[in-house]
């Protein structure tokens, strides 16, 4: 394995169009939820041991190599709401194209072919990870940092925080990182076993509601 | 079950506590013949969890949960099993709300309830809120297994202590299965030890929170419209209720406390999903 794929992966620029993206920040900047730095913080940990643990999970899963499709179903159960659903497939279409360029393979090309439409994110990310040569808990880090790394960039856009500012929540948030990514890989090891109910399906209520309450703006910054 | 490894408990898996409760109460309801009324061959209290059987409606078979003593304390291992047979009507309710509480001997208290609905059949399981009172540590799982042309109306709501308290710990997983896949896979982890709960991303000072599932395998072949619930802005709590990847609907809602969330789930049930609860 290269260890240096991972930074390719992780890495901001990689073109899979997670940008136009902000994670539910938008909603909670428009709230007061997300007013500086440290309610920033207070959202994306909520956010990282919610929605980034069901994603490190998935991704590292599909990393491991265990049919990515029934891991995509397992994504749908583990996502209540159209809204998060089509973004999770907008945001895997577009992961899929990156990887497939990056790191082309026979396990992206068939979950390609099974989903034109896309699968979701994590699950499209942890199969890129495996074409890389990475491993499932190097697929569960590069997914939940963009869990929490897309709401702090989209912070600083929408509130002018100071991008330093942004970076070092990030960067206090490192700990709880270690232990999403590892609690994410331990149970995509007990996939073999028990099945997709090994995964985590960590729930948050207020990041599905406003969801959908900001898909229905007519004009906003971010697509989701 | 640990945060780490939200695996649901499965029965005659959880390790027996050194002291505390063991109970499960069961319940199979049975259509006599075809259209006809629904019996209940097994109604089986257990400990703090007594059955009573209360008036129908229709074919319907009705069933009341009554709190025989204060329960789940630390350490008990509770659980309800209820079985609607093919054809069947059951509605199952509770006389009060369920109040999680701190026990004399350390450890968490377990409550599990499974749900099975066989085809042509209907359950409705509407319980009262569960209250995860201050230094109570409860992991509930409700699990529910249907067949495809099961039918399912499911209550949940959870609140976070009583009036003026701290709330306890609390671990909930939901798990619905219909006709081999998995409909609905949540998790909930609320109070001491669980990291990120009471922030703007989860349920931001929310004390109360909730959702009724309905699951209608020929009303919801198409995907039920997108609604939102309540106004973020007027602190009486807000929702939405939206489609799942199959034939249900799902209301989820967080509210100031109990009587705001049910308020929220009602509105969804009346004008919205036209159900009476």
């Amino acid at each position: 394995m290269s260890r240096a794929a991972l930074l390719v992966l992780a890495d901001g620029r990689f073109p899979a169009g997670g940008h136009a993206h902000s994670g539910g920040a938008e909603p909670a900047v428009a709230a007061g939820h997300i007013k500086d730095a440290v309610t920033l913080e207070r959202f994306c940990r909520g956010r990282l041991h919610t929605a980034g643990l069901v994603a490190a999970g998935l991704a590292a899963a599909a990393a491991a190599g265990h049919d990515p499709l029934l891991l995509d179903d397992a994504a749908d159960a583990r996502t209540p709401v159209p809204a998060l659903r089509t973004t999770a497939r907008k945001l895997g279409r577009q992961m899929m194209r990156a990887a497939r360029a990056t790191w082309p393979g026979p396990d992206l090309d068939a979950l390609a072919a099974a989903r034109p439409r896309g699968a979701h994110q994590p699950v499209v990310l942890g199969v890129a990870a495996r074409s890389a040569g990475l491993e499932p808990l190097d697929a569960a880090y590069a997914v939940a940092y963009e869990n929490i790394s897309g709401p702090a960039t989209a912070a600083v856009r929408l509130l002018s925080l100071d991008p330093f500012d942004a970076t070092a929540v990030l960067a206090r948030l490192a700990a709880d990182l270690d232990r999403v990514a590892q609690q994410g890989a331990d149970a995509a090891a007990r996939v073999a076993l028990e099945g997709t109910d090994a995964l985590p399906a960590a729930s948050a209520p207020l990041l599905d509601i406003t969801a959908e309450a900001h898909a229905a703006w007519p004009v906003r910054l971010f697509a989701s | 079950m640990t945060l780490a490894v939200p695996a649901p408990a499965r029965p005659g898996t959880a390790a027996l506590p050194t002291a505390g409760l063991r109970a499960t109460a069961r319940i199979t309801a049975r259509a006599d013949g075809v259209g006809g009324a629904t019996r209940l061959p097994v109604l089986d209290g257990d400990g703090p969890l007594a059955l009573r059987r209360v008036r129908g409606y229709g074919h319907q078979a009705r069933v009341c949960v009554v709190g025989a003593m204060s329960a789940p304390l630390g350490g008990d291992r509770l659980a309800i099993e209820a079985v609607a047979e093919e054809g069947a009507a059951l509605h199952i309710t509770a006389a009060a709300a369920t109040v999680a509480l701190p026990g004399r001997n350390a450890g968490h208290a377990t409550y599990d309830v499974r749900l099975t609905v066989a085809d042509g059949a209907r359950l409705e399981w509407l319980p009262e809120p569960l209250i995860s009172a201050a230094g109570s540590d409860l992991r509930m799982t409700t699990t529910v297994e249907l067949a495809p042309t099961a039918r399912l109306v499911l209550r949940e709501e959870q609140v976070l202590g009583r009036t003026g308290e701290p709330t306890g710990a609390l671990r909930s997983r939901l798990t619905v299965r219909r006709a081999g896949r998995t409909l609905l896979d949540q998790e909930t982890a609320y109070g001491p030890g669980a990291p990120g709960w009471d922030t703007a991303a989860v349920l931001d000072g929310h004390r109360a929170t909730g959702q009724l599932l309905v699951v209608e395998p020929e009303r919801y072949a198409e995907p039920v419209g997108v609604r939102l619930l309540g106004e973020a802005a007027d602190g009486a709590g807000q929702g939405v209720l939206a489609p799942l990847a199959g034939p249900a609907a799902l209301v989820t809602a967080v509210a100031p406390d109990a009587l705001r969330l049910r308020h929220l789930l009602d509105e969804a049930a009346r004008s919205h999903l036209q159900i009476g609860l």
